[in-house]
């Protein structure tokens, strides 16, 4: 039984290290999920080598909270999986983000600030007299 | 040769049948190429190799109590296993990562292309998504 325990050990390590290299490299968190449902399924099985080479018992509830969580967790990544672009990921320069905040709230976008000239701050930012817009100018 | 003795080899048998498809999903998801022939590795010792792991364990300790609880982790397992791989598929699908020129059957895409696309309507709607033009 010892030898047994020894082959499947090692067979349980190769198949958990393999799935570790898989959840590093994966290119997308699904690839990751799967490997790391193959980690768990290997911890399950080891636990369960465990159990059987010792003959004891009270490891056996590990067994269902591992497939509660692994089951949990796979779901949960996959229902919040969003398409990625490439170049995800990498940290956006301040520009990138004053142009996607300014589009966001539809303005324009204020050069001086994102190119870090030195501005007047009590000088107002829109000019004061709105621009000539006979459609919506009356409304406000 | 006793019956324990034969209940013990079968229960090795099954150990290492069992971690051996452990093993063989680990290098099944390292060298696949594709999100689903991944999960298509990923998904043997979910369902087989704990059904043989446990088979061993269960020769191997002999309890009727100790069965129950191995039993009730085989169900436990063949209820969520299905849900979670369909899941992780559809998720794979709907952002891209199942590359179709790997499959020999896609007959997702071509319902997606074969069903109709709905006709603009002349006047907009007033839902939520195009709300009627303020009057004040």
């Amino acid at each position: 039984m010892t030898v047994v325990a020894i082959v499947c050990a090692a067979l349980l390590l190769g198949a958990a290290v393999l799935a570790l290299i898989r959840a590093e490299r994966g290119p997308s968190m699904l690839d990751r999920t799967v490997a790391l449902d193959v980690f768990v399924t290997a911890l399950v099985g080891g636990i369960v080598v465990e159990a059987a080479l010792t003959g004891r018992t009270d490891t056996l509830p590990l067994l269902v909270v591992l497939s509660m969580v692994g089951f949990v967790g796979s779901v949960t990544i996959a229902r919040f999986a969003a398409a990625e672009p490439k170049g995800e990921g990498r940290v956006r320069t301040a520009e990138e983000i004053a142009q996607e905040e300014a589009a966001r709230a539809g303005k324009e976008i204020d050069h001086a600030l994102v190119n870090g000239e030195p501005r007047d701050l009590h000088e107002p930012k829109y000019p004061r007299s709105l621009p000539e817009n006979p459609e919506k100018g009356g409304d406000r | 040769m006793t019956w324990t003795a034969v209940a013990d080899v079968l229960a090795g048998i099954c150990l290492v049948s069992g971690a051996f498809l452990a093993f063989a999903a680990g290098v099944g998801v390292l060298r696949f190429p594709d999100l689903l022939a991944r999960m298509h590795a990923g998904t043997k010792p979910q369902v087989l190799g704990l059904i043989l792991l446990l088979t061993g364990e269960a020769l191997r300790v002999r309890n009727l109590q100790v069965l129950g609880i191995l039993v009730l982790i085989v169900i436990f397992q063949l209820l969520t296993a299905p849900v979670a791989a369909h899941m992780v598929g559809r998720a794979g699908y709907r952002t891209g990562k199942v590359r179709s020129e790997l499959l020999v059957v896609d007959e997702l895409t071509a319902d997606h292309f074969q069903s109709a696309v709905p006709a603009p309507r002349s006047e907009p709607d007033h839902g939520l998504d195009n709300p009627a033009p303020r009057k004040d």
